[in-house]
């Protein structure tokens, strides 16, 4: 008879099985929740590097004041939990917050996948921003007043640092994804987990652990791996030749 | 260009950081099509004028008046104007990409996209068509100081500073660089204002020479007076390496 050890490993080895089974099956159920998590993360990652590559290049290259404040806001925000960012979302959105009661229809309702995409935005775009700034600061500082000198405008010499910084952006870009693919604090409290609607891989993860369905649980872990794998190495595909040097 | 006979005139330029003096220049002028060599020990103030005369920084007081306009200070030169005035900086910084795309960088930031019988030309002229499909920064000093030479030449300035462009490059590289640039001169009436503490190299190359001691111009005179019968006393020293710093 095997012991703890051996089970677990036996659960993990069916795990693996089972989420091979279930991709060949192609489960419409799995791939609803494979797309919605898919959806919400891409949306809340396109938001993040739209708001986060701008910021953190405009930190990397100029000196205002308030400079130093606003970066050690940016890291703090780097280490927020997602459960404190889940339930600020979930003040803010309910019908008694500050957001909800507006009744805007920009403003996101509670238990939609709109309302996960903006507490996946406010998770990853420090993180996208902060390695931004950082990617943007070592840069050779003479670049800028060498593209100058060839005649770039200030948003072309912008430009030129952040290619140049592009390696960087790229992490940035990879680490604002894996922060939110992978979280489930945020997620749970202003999705619900509700089936066919708000429930994504790691949320069904927690649902299927809890219920005793580790073999399920351990297949969807494995896709949501896998998952974060391709999108990581396309990513890196897309950077280009950069890491052949 | 105007039909002046300067390109450059200065009245009265202050240049200070954090309220300290780097740089005062009652009147220089540089005319049209000359090579004017800005000599003197290091720290004397010969790369901050190149920054003026480049308008990459306004005066803190005074006129840099470049053909008929004026750069005066918490001013900003127009694009246009701008864009007729290059530097080769001592340290060529390089951007992570090809030999070639270096070189089509500048005609880039114009809009010029088709212009690569002019990229290979130039490419041509500063011997290194072989290269053309190679890493930047995979080159040796000397190829990465004329990949830096080629990226100036291809916008075709109506004037192009040199930054000290041969300092710790060997006597081959040294020769090439100062035959391109003379040819530059001679053939396309290009401007030179060659920054450089070698006087071996200002008699090689200029018309006229300045001596440039603490932020002050000493002496300006065409080359032939400035070496064999320079005025001032500090001239001579500096002339027969004298000066001790």
């Amino acid at each position: 008879m095997p012991g703890h050890g051996g089970l677990i490993i036996e659960e993990i080895i069916q795990g693996f099985i089972q989420a091979i089974q279930l991709i060949l099956a192609q489960d419409p159920a799995l791939f609803e929740i494979v797309t919605l998590s898919l959806q919400v993360s891409g949306t809340a990652l396109l938001f993040s590097a739209l708001i986060g590559i701008p910021l953190g290049a405009l930190l990397g290259l100029s000196r205002f004041t308030g400079r130093r404040f606003v970066v050690a806001l940016l890291y703090t925000g780097m280490g927020f939990p997602p459960v404190v960012v889940g339930l600020f979302v979930y003040l803010m959105l309910s019908r008694s917050g500050p957001l909800g009661q507006l009744n805007w229809p920009i403003v996101p309702s509670l238990f939609t996948p709109a309302a996960m995409v903006a507490a996946q935005c406010i998770i990853s775009f420090p993180l996208v921003a902060g390695f931004t700034m950082a990617a943007v600061m070592g840069v050779d500082p003479q670049l800028r007043q060498q593209v100058q000198a060839l005649g770039a405008t200030r948003r072309q010499t912008t430009l030129a640092v952040l290619m140049e910084a592009r390696v960087g952006v790229v992490v940035s870009i990879i680490a604002g994804f894996g922060s939110i693919i992978s979280e489930v604090g945020a997620v749970m409290m202003v999705g619900g987990n509700i089936e066919d609607k708000t429930r994504m891989l790691t949320t069904a993860i927690v649902l299927e652990t809890s219920k005793g369905n580790f073999d399920l649980a351990m297949a969807l872990g494995v896709i949501l791996l896998g998952l974060s794998f391709a999108t990581n190495v396309a990513m890196l595909y897309l950077q280009g030749k950069t890491f052949e040097e | 260009m105007a039909n002046s006979e300067f390109v450059y005139q200065l009245q009265s330029v202050n240049k200070a950081y954090n309220g300290r003096c780097v740089l005062h220049v009652d009147s220089l002028d540089i005319q049209r099509g000359e090579v004017f060599a800005l000599v003197g020990p290091s720290g004397a103030g010969k790369s901050t004028l190149l920054r003026l005369l480049n308008f990459l920084e306004p005066p803190t007081s005074g006129t840099v008046r470049f053909l008929d306009v004026e750069f005066i200070p918490n001013s900003s030169m127009p694009l246009e104007l701008r864009r007729r005035v290059t530097t080769v900086f001592q340290r060529p910084i390089l951007l992570n990409r090809s030999v070639r795309d270096n070189v089509s960088y500048g005609l880039r930031l114009r809009g010029r996209r088709n212009a690569a019988r002019l990229v290979e030309s130039t490419l041509e002229q500063v011997g290194l068509k072989e290269l053309a499909s190679q890493r930047a920064r995979t080159l040796s000093g000397g190829e990465a100081q004329r990949v830096a030479l080629a990226r100036a030449m291809v916008l075709k300035p109506d004037v192009l500073l040199l930054d000290e462009p041969t300092v710790n490059l060997d006597p081959y590289n040294v020769g090439l660089i100062e035959e391109i640039v003379r040819a530059l001169n001679q053939e396309q009436d290009t401007t030179l204002v060659l920054v450089t503490h070698n006087v071996f190299q200002a008699r090689r190359l200029a018309q006229r020479v300045a001596l440039l001691l603490e932020g002050q111009i000493i002496e300006v005179a065409d080359v032939v007076t400035f070496f064999e019968s320079p005025h001032d006393p500090r001239t001579r020293a500096f002339i027969r390496g004298e000066m001790v710093y």
